[in-house]
């Protein structure tokens, strides 16, 4: 193998990571391979020959695109776009004990406490004061979340159910053929996965902290695989940023990595793009999908609609959580919220820390609220 | 053959584009892309990972490599909850228990005999992986990985990797020459890296309109050239409209066949909106492409007519 081109490979590696393509080590190894199996002075099989070595992905391909014109045609690397939008209305909690930063309550009692801390559980969440958030912040972290289950076609032991055979014909045959025990086995059951699509709009943005921060809790659970997508003007996958542990760095995060954080938003669009990219492609199937989001919807309401039938087809079951429904007086006649609702299996609250837990119980499958179809 | 230096390639295939007449003669027309990632993934002996929409042609390439190397086609579908007994190797049961009976009967006392008897090549039933691995020289087609749980994907990174099975009561199986490898994913989750890493990577887009005419045309040979070029144009705007599922190719030959059989030499909306369910697979886009398709096919006719 010629030096130039191990040193070509090194410096290609070297801008493909600039532009964000993952170019490890081994991947690079494999590129000079392929190089030396064809022929490196032709520009289209150096360019195919990196193309089916470094990119793992569609995003990738654009960003190779770029990164081969930087290095083979001189080109100028555009910079990665800043984030130019406003930071999140992160709060800064203080994470560490309860309380700490109201230094004059120190002999409050636990009664006390306790009705406090009931109060603050039924407190709009869009009116809390400083200390009010941090404390449900602190609480939305511990809501306990568990997961509705589905079959799948695996088996695994059990004391009770269909006879195993081939265990059972194993311990036969392990004790030359004297019939023992009968094993039984049974379908193993897994989480299913849970789908959380969060309106970061401006109409929403009182909440959007604590919806967030409640996706996240969501998320931490390892029981159940989840996926969250805030909505605003664009879609945003914000899965792995929310993996972080610290409920504070994991919404710092999402933050950074949502450019439309209290924009403006298109509800069907939004959901239809969602759909288009993740859901019809097997995120949405089978899965329980959550819509936190006041179904304010500034476009036609009939695109709306249409995408959440699409989505009820798709999906287990579809919960939304509209913090405005607590309001007295509310009733789901606006526009988006009144084409949504027919596709809807269960319309809750969601605009406090009890209303959230409901939710968490909604999404698990232990409480039902009465609506619609199946 | 030298393995080294040619690894599975052909005869007289010694760049991509050799191998893409090759393709071409059987019939699937690849592009220079694609013909890459296959020419590297024969010469150095990698798996093949290809990602891309419904209909694109991901399968048929599997199926095309096998005609080409003279080779076995083994498949192994993916879907949800696939474990090792159903993608590598079982023992059938009933079968030794049938046999176990019969020794007892027989009179056979020597239980050492008895279990050697039992655990017999013959009882064990192979699976994909195990064939593709017992079978060479072979195409091992690994279909809709993005189905299997992600534990089946570190056992399929495990076989992937020696191609080798060890079964503890017979032995090691290896390959004598590994199987050549497809492995695509329709992209309903993300396949985990350490996979997409050992593989070459490929994106498969639909082909532009020069590639689909004369994709349709060597494989709907009975079409007339105007027909098919006005169904191309057709599938190739509604790819651009905004719909559920756009048309691939696979779609494209569906509805070319509809069409021939029913006796059309050319494109006209009553046949069109008619067969329209063998392109379009869901009522809305059929709703929302109706009127599209007429336009589309006036605008057809009328540019080559």
């Amino acid at each position: 193998m010629p030096a130039d081109v191990l040193d070509t490979a090194v410096g290609f590696a070297r801008t493909l990571r600039a532009s964000g393509v993952a170019a490890s080590t081994d991947r690079v190894q494999r590129f000079v391979e392929s190089l030396d199996a064809l022929d490196p002075r032709r520009r289209e099989d150096v360019y195919w020959a990196g193309r089916v070595t470094f990119c793992a992905s569609p995003d990738d391909l654009a960003r190779y695109d770029r990164a081969f014109a930087a290095y083979f045609d001189r080109e100028p690397l555009p910079r990665p776009p800043r984030q130019a939008a406003t930071p999140p209305p992160v709060s800064t909690v203080a994470s560490a004990a309860p309380g700490a930063d109201d230094g004059g309550d120190d002999d409050v009692d636990a009664v006390a406490e306790a009705s406090r801390a009931e109060v603050l559980r039924h407190q709009d969440l869009g009116r809390l004061d400083a200390a009010g958030r941090a404390e449900v912040a602190r609480l939305v972290a511990l809501l306990d979340m568990p997961a509705e289950h589905r079959r799948t076609r695996r088996r695994e032991p059990a004391r009770r159910g269909r006879v195993d055979q081939a265990a059972t014909v194993r311990q036969l045959l392990r004790h030359g053929g004297e019939p023992v025990v009968l094993r039984y086995h049974r379908q193993r059951r897994r989480p299913r996965r849970v789908v959380i699509l969060a309106d970061v709009s401006g109409s929403m943005s009182s909440y959007s902290e604590s919806l967030v921060r409640f996706a996240h809790a969501a998320a931490r659970r390892r029981a159940a695989r989840v996926e969250v997508f805030t909505i605003g003007t664009r879609l945003t996958r914000v899965t792995r940023e929310l993996t972080r542990r610290d409920p504070n760095e994991a919404l710092a995060a999402t933050g950074a990595a949502v450019p439309d954080w209290s924009g403006g938003t298109r509800l069907g669009e939004r959901l239809k793009e969602f759909l288009d990219v993740w859901g019809q492609r097997g995120m949405a199937r089978g899965a329980v999908v959550v819509i936190l989001s006041d179904g304010w919807e500034r476009d036609d309401p009939a695109l709306l609609g249409q995408q959440m039938a699409r989505l009820g087809r798709l999906a287990h079951k579809v919960v939304w959580a509209n913090p405005r429904k607590a309001r007295p007086g509310y009733a789901p006649l606006a526009g988006g919220m009144a084409a949504a609702l027919p596709h809807v299996d269960d319309f809750v609250e969601g605009h406090s820390l009890a209303a959230l837990e409901r939710l968490a119980r909604v999404v698990a499958g232990i409480q039902r609220t009465h609506q619609r179809r199946r | 053959m030298n393995h080294d230096d040619r690894g599975l390639l052909p005869d007289g295939v010694a760049t991509p584009a050799d191998l893409s007449a090759q393709l071409e003669r059987l019939g699937y027309l690849p592009d220079t892309g694609l013909a890459t990632a296959c020419f590297l993934a024969l010469r150095l002996h990698r798996p093949l990972f290809l990602e891309g929409d419904a209909g694109v042609g991901k399968t048929s390439i599997a199926h095309t490599l096998a005609e080409l190397l003279d080779a076995a086609l083994v498949r192994l579908q993916c879907y949800e909850g696939i474990d090792a007994s159903q993608a590598l190797y079982d023992w059938d049961f009933p079968r030794q228990l049938l046999h176990l009976r019969a020794a007892e009967a027989g009179g056979v006392t020597d239980p050492e005999q008895l279990e050697a008897e039992l655990f017999d090549r013959r009882f064990l039933l192979a699976r994909p992986l195990l064939q593709a691995i017992e079978t060479s020289p072979s195409v091992l087609l690994i279909d809709e990985v993005d189905r299997a749980d992600d534990e089946f994907e570190a056992f399929l990174l495990e076989v992937l990797s020696d191609f080798s099975v060890s079964i503890p009561e017979l032995g090691t199986v290896k390959a004598a020459t590994p199987p050549v490898v497809v492995v695509t994913s329709n992209r309903t989750r993300e396949v985990h890296d350490a996979l997409k890493r050992r593989c070459y990577y490929h994106w498969v887009d639909h082909p532009d309109f020069a590639r689909e005419v004369a994709i349709v045309r060597s494989r709907v040979p009975a079409a007339a050239q105007r027909l098919v070029e006005q169904v191309t144009t057709t599938v190739q705007g509604l790819r651009e409209r905004d719909l559920h599922k756009p048309p691939g190719v696979a779609e494209t030959l569906d509805w070319t066949e509809a069409l021939v059989a029913l006796g059309a030499t050319e494109l006209e909306p009553d046949t069109a909106t008619a067969t329209l369910g063998s392109l379009l697979k869901y009522r809305e886009d059929q709703e929302r492409a109706y009127g599209d398709v007429t336009a589309l096919v006036r605008e057809a006719a009328g540019g080559r007519g």
